[in-house]
């Protein structure tokens, strides 16, 4: 087990972190140099070991056997949508040979002490936990194997545990797990080198497509227990009233109308945030009621008078133009290899090709808005609600209380979608300040409806992306410029930080492996006027927008068949240390365990062309687009066939898409995130958009936000698992998918129509048949 | 007190007229399964039948429900079609977050019901309503598709 301090997370909980120099890692987690400096001397940590809890493989922390044979496994972070839940505990199932119908999955409380991280986040879970569980599984085993050889009296190399059981072959008893699970727990834990794994070969459900979601029929029945679906004695219920611009606070409210309100019990006021925003609440006033309807009338009847502060004047059209500017002014170099401006200054005019792209800001609209329940009592909290980070939960509500976090009692509920959204616990801390104000004892549920949700997220960066590139006569890429443009989610950590640091340039900037003499990336030192936090996928969806975009822009210009040109700019199959290539990030991974593999890169590609028949002809106003990208550690490709009519309205005829994720352990759930980043991606592609005017998001619900809906869904959706190489570390599932989209859209309309669209969304062009 | 007959079974609520038969069902009577996604009937996540017909729960006030019969995702295993689409929805593996499907199955068996071998422009149209932020509209059309092969075959026996 390793353990990292949890001593970060909660400074900045304080705000307390803004004199500090600062690195923000994907999930958000701040670390001072100071720390930095420290660990200098020792070996660098990778992987888990960077997070906080690191990892635990002891089988006592997440297995208990029952005398009637139930196996019940500790399902140890949250269920968002991927199937963590389900497969984490399957892999545990597999090495102790238990029989999956005779398991029961239980959920964790929030305590990384004793389970290791449990932040679902930064697609981790089976990266960072399958040799974890499968340690965890296969202790679990050998346990029983030692108890059921103790009972016969045998060695235990003569006794094998099958499924629920183990035998004595020789003699041809057999011991069922429950008879075993007395003395089984008696047995000492195997030491680390003593714990025999499965071979690939004997892999019962691992690899395999036979286990369903362990809610999947409390699903389908309308039994399952969301966040949002908590329930205790006594409850009220709370919205809040937020300041429409970030930084805001309240000037004056009259209660008078809302406490008038049947139902309406109380009003709570919740101060402003002081310092960056990081997780903490808005501020604003709390409507307390017996039920979630009257408190929204209660809050409709308030009337407040706001201060905007300083965001008041945030404007999308004109943040644009900003970004615009930055992106054609030098900006801060994050890597530089030969001298792409010399290149650039000396090339003939005809030589250069230069393209800005645009990404707006995104919501994440998960189907349940964020909602927290929380009941104060006897200087302890408890606390039931659906976040991705339940520690980061717990020290938020430990330090509004100024009591010790093991003094919260966090209950992790099925998530109605996180994205990302919910790794962020500000609206459990509002719970806890609305509790506060209520009779000890008394659980609150706070809830955010949708216009909460969209106007008050923490949103996917705003984004204008400018490369510049030189290609030869040859259709060699001489030189190529990558200037982001975009604010940072270091700025929800510290006051005033500008422009996109070196975690979010490592996500498809930095980090590309094409064989140009001369590259530079550069990011603009530009300000951030709302909370801006990370989408599903993160910095890769605009940096592989635009350099998806502009690959296939060059190979049109070059007169080349677009994946030929990409496969010519990628080169060889070959390992690169992505060291070399600036990124010293590398999702905090070893870059020895997770160099960038090229062939893998090229593998995808082709297997994506490949189901989508690359180079046939299609009919007329049909295209074909290609993107692909590397990012969490997995290579994905997209192939999309778009038809678009003489109205210009595109229709998306088909999807194919592929991912070497290494070894895929689930490969059913594989698929389904597969099929869900391409729809998700479709839809910010084609219609997503948030803006501002006055400091305030202009949309409120899904008719101006707009996601993608069943009749521009696919009726084609292809997915294609490469590889599946058990030699290869686990990379991620949950984000990989969703970057290599719209550039793949974007490309397939203009191979339809000849026209080029480089701001998303797509509906806001006009598109022209060709 | 509004009498209402929910799954076929009298339910008294206190609620006052005008709140949405949603909140009512969740709040008061702790009929969770019916789900609260955007409040103004746009995204299919409080779907219910009334008297057979999809009802946007969260913009109907209670009071125009009164007496009429309420069918929600809790008593679709007791409907002929609820049954064997529940069943469709587990066999496709449609679920990610889940969040949403209680909605998508009470549309799908009511377009079941007006619709029997429904095509896909027809799934489109009826199910464009429900949204999925996961993104599981792929495994919704199959999944319909084979319920509706399922009810026909049972229809024939």
């Amino acid at each position: 087990m390793t353990v990292a301090t949890p001593l970060s997370r909660r400074l900045f909980l304080q705000g307390g972190l803004a004199a500090l120099t600062l690195a923000v890692t994907a999930d958000g987690l701040v670390r001072s140099a100071s720390a930095a400096e420290t660990a200098d001397s020792a070996p660098p940590k990778y992987g888990a070991d960077t997070m906080p809890g690191g990892t635990v493989d002891s089988p006592l922390a997440f297995v208990s056997i029952a005398g009637d044979g139930t196996v019940t496994i500790v399902a140890h972070r949250a269920e968002m949508g991927t199937g963590v839940r389900t497969t984490l505990p399957m892999v545990v199932a597999d090495e102790m040979e238990a029989a999956w119908e005779r398991v029961t999955v239980v959920q964790a409380e929030a305590n990384e002490a004793r389970y290791g991280n449990q932040n679902v986040d930064g697609s981790r879970s089976v990266r960072h936990f399958l040799l974890p569980m499968r340690r965890v599984g296969a202790a679990a085993r050998q346990m029983l194997e030692a108890a059921a050889a103790a009972r016969w009296s045998v060695p235990v190399g003569e006794v094998q545990a099958q499924l629920h059981a183990v035998l004595h072959r020789a003699s041809g008893r057999r011991l069922g797990y429950g008879e075993l699970a007395a003395d089984a727990a008696r047995q000492p834990v195997p030491q680390a080198d003593a714990l025999r794994l499965k071979t690939r070969a004997d892999f019962r459900y691992i690899g395999k497509e036979g286990v369903r979601l362990v809610d999947l029929q409390a699903i389908g029945q309308g039994q399952a227990t969301y966040g949002m679906d908590m329930r205790l004695p006594g409850m009220v219920y709370a919205v809040v009233a937020r300041p429409p611009v970030l930084g805001g606070r309240l000037r004056r409210v009259n209660s008078a109308k809302a406490l008038a309100v049947p139902g309406v019990i109380k009003v709570v006021e919740i101060p402003a945030f002081k310092g960056a925003p990081g997780f903490q609440p808005l501020g604003g006033v709390a409507v307390v009621a017996r039920n979630t309807w009257s408190a929204m009338q209660g809050r409709a009847a308030l009337e407040i008078e706001w201060d905007d502060g300083a965001n008041a004047g945030y404007d999308s059209a004109a943040y644009r133009k900003t970004l615009e500017a930055a992106a054609r002014a030098p900006g801060k170099p994050m890597r530089n290899q030969g001298d792409a401006a010399q290149a650039w200054a000396q090339a003939p005019e005809s030589a250069r090709f230069a393209a800005d792209y645009y990404v707006p800001h995104l919501a994440h609209a998960s189907m349940e808005p964020p909602v927290a329940t929380v009941r104060l009592q006897d200087g302890r909290a408890e606390v039931w609600t659906s976040v991705q980070n339940p520690a980061a939960a717990q020290d938020a509500v430990a330090a509004r209380l100024k009591i010790k976090p093991e003094q919260v009692k966090v209950n992790v509920l099925l998530l109605g979608g996180g994205f990302g959204r919910k790794s962020k616990p500000d609206f459990v801390d509002e719970a806890t300040i609305v509790a506060q104000a209520l009779p000890a004892g008394t659980p609150v549920k706070l809830v955010w409806t949708r216009d909460d949700d969209l106007q008050h997220d923490y949103l996917h960066t705003v984004s204008v992306e400018r490369l510049e590139a030189v290609i030869d006569d040859q259709a060699q890429v001489r030189s190529w410029l990558h200037r982001s443009a975009a604010p940072t989610i270091a700025s929800l950590f510290a006051e005033g930080a500008k422009g996109q640091q070196l975690f979010e340039s490592a996500m498809s900037a930095i980090n590309m492996p094409y064989r140009v003499p001369h590259v530079r990336v550069e990011t603009a030192p530009v300000a951030a006027h709302a909370r801006i936090g990370w989408f599903r996928s993160v910095a890769n969806i605009p940096h592989a927008f635009a350099a998806q975009s502009f690959i296939a822009e060059l190979a049109h210009r070059a007169g080349r068949d677009h994946k030929q040109f990409a496969l010519d700019l990628i080169g060889p199959a070959r390992k690169i240390d992505p060291g070399t290539l600036a990124d010293t990030w590398n999702y905090s991974e070893s870059p020895t365990l997770y160099p960038y593999d090229t062939g893998r890169l090229r593998s995808v590609i082709e297997a994506a062309c490949h189901g989508a028949g690359w180079g046939r002809a299609l009919p007329k106003g049909h295209g074909l687009g290609l993107a692909f990208c590397y990012s969490f550690m997995s290579y994905t490709a997209a192939v999309i066939e778009v038809a678009v009519d003489d109205k210009g309205q595109v229709n998306v005829v088909a999807v194919d898409m592929a991912i070497d994720c290494g070894p895929q352990i689930n490969p059913e759930r594989i698929r389904a995130q597969l099929e869900g980043g391409a729809i998700m991606g479709l839809g910010l592609a084609l219609s997503s958009e948030i803006t501002f005017a006055n400091g305030r998001v202009q949309q409120t619900n899904f008719h101006d936000y707009e996601v993608l809906r069943h009749n521009a869904s696919p009726r084609v959706l292809r997915t294609h698992l490469v590889n599946d190489d058990h030699d290869l570390p686990p990379g991620g599932v949950g984000e990989p998918p969703v970057p290599p989209v719209a550039p793949a859209l974007c490309n397939a309309i203009f191979a339809a129509t000849g026209q080029r669209v480089r701001s998303l969304p797509v509906r806001t062009l006009e598109i022209k048949a060709g | 007190m509004t009498r209402l007959q929910v799954n076929g079974q009298a339910k008294d609520t206190h609620a006052p007229d005008d709140m949405p038969l949603l909140w009512v069902l969740r709040d008061d009577l702790g009929m969770t399964g019916t789900k609260f996604g955007c409040g103004m009937a746009l995204c299919g996540a409080c779907t219910v039948h009334v008297d057979g017909e999809p009802v946007r729960a969260c913009v109907t006030p209670v009071s125009a429900v009164a007496g009429r019969a309420i069918a929600t995702i809790e008593g679709m295993g007791g409907d002929r079609i609820g049954a064997v689409v529940q069943r469709a929805w587990l066999e496709n593996n449609v679920a990610q977050c889940g969040y949403c499907q209680a909605g998508q199955i009470m549309t799908a068996v009511n377009l079941l019901k007006v619709t029997p071998q429904p095509s896909d422009s027809e799934i489109e149209d009826a199910m464009s309503g429900n949204i999925c932020r996961c993104g599981t509209y792929p495994r919704i059309r199959a999944a319909i598709h084979q319920a509706a092969a399922q009810l026909a075959q049972g229809g024939k026996q």
